[in-house]
């Protein structure tokens, strides 16, 4: 994976972190045809999100094929600034990526 | 054998229509691992009790099928909010994602969608107390599953 797995920025305010992130993934449906070849480009897509403060999970989610490619991702924890902040993606090809954060 | 299943699922979900029904229920215990059966299901969740205390931010036209973006803020809800679910109705397996929420998260959820076609996309909220919906539509211009 060329790019970075998860692109994060948390910001805290007034006792809340605000959670931006990015999640480089193809999030194919399996649907899809390769135009060239013809044949059905198999599924592939992030399946589980985990979202953590200072190692505590707080977001657990199942995700299916019909978000996005490069998922976006907005959530909220109560915290503090300098809480670092983890996500963690496992998709269904057992590949899994995951970036950690300090909040601002 | 994976492949095969794959395959199976691939063939099904080209050829056979969009069955819309969004008064069949299929309860169906989640699990912690990815809930298969739920996710890949052609028809509507559970969806609960028609609520207007979920807030739903989402463009009325999405000229993009395959990004829409959608913020559901369910903090208006009374009680602690265990999961926000997202739905829509016209795709060939309408449920999108599941969060579930533990101690000190809000509720609150912002992501984009793949959408097929024009339809109604639901933001359903499970509390302790039970399972509540706020929907909207979202007219679609050019479909974004592919296929």
């Amino acid at each position: 994976m060329a790019k970075r797995a998860v692109k994060l920025r948390a910001k805290e305010r007034d006792g809340v972190i605000d959670i931006k992130c990015l999640l480089s993934h193809p999030m194919e449906t399996g649907l899809r045809k390769d135009k060239k070849s013809g044949k059905i480009i198999p599924k592939h897509f992030i399946q589980n999100v985990i979202a953590e403060v200072n190692g505590e999970l707080f977001m657990q989610a199942d995700i299916n094929s019909t978000i996005s490619k490069n998922p976006y991702l907005r959530i909220k924890v109560e915290g503090s600034k300098g809480d670092k902040v983890t996500v963690t993606w496992t998709d269904n090809m057992g590949v899994s990526g995951s970036s950690t954060e300090p909040s601002k | 054998m994976k492949r095969r299943l794959f395959m199976k699922g691939t063939i099904a979900g080209g050829t056979i229509g969009v069955a819309l029904s969004a008064g069949l229920l299929t309860p169906r215990v989640v699990l912690a691992a990815w809930p298969k059966a739920v996710m890949e299901s052609k028809n509507m969740m559970n969806t609960g009790v028609s609520t207007s205390s979920i807030k739903l931010d989402m463009p009325e036209i999405a000229e993009n099928g395959a990004v829409v973006p959608i913020t559901i803020d369910a903090s208006g809800v009374e009680g602690k909010v265990e999961s926000i679910s997202v739905l829509a109705a016209a795709n060939g397996t309408p449920l999108a994602a599941t969060y579930n929420f533990k101690q000190k998260a809000l509720a609150f959820v912002s992501t984009r969608l793949k959408m097929s076609k024009t339809g109604d996309v639901y933001g359903v909220v499970k509390t302790a107390t039970g399972t509540f919906y706020t929907k909207a539509q979202i007219k679609v211009t050019i479909g974004g599953c592919g296929g």
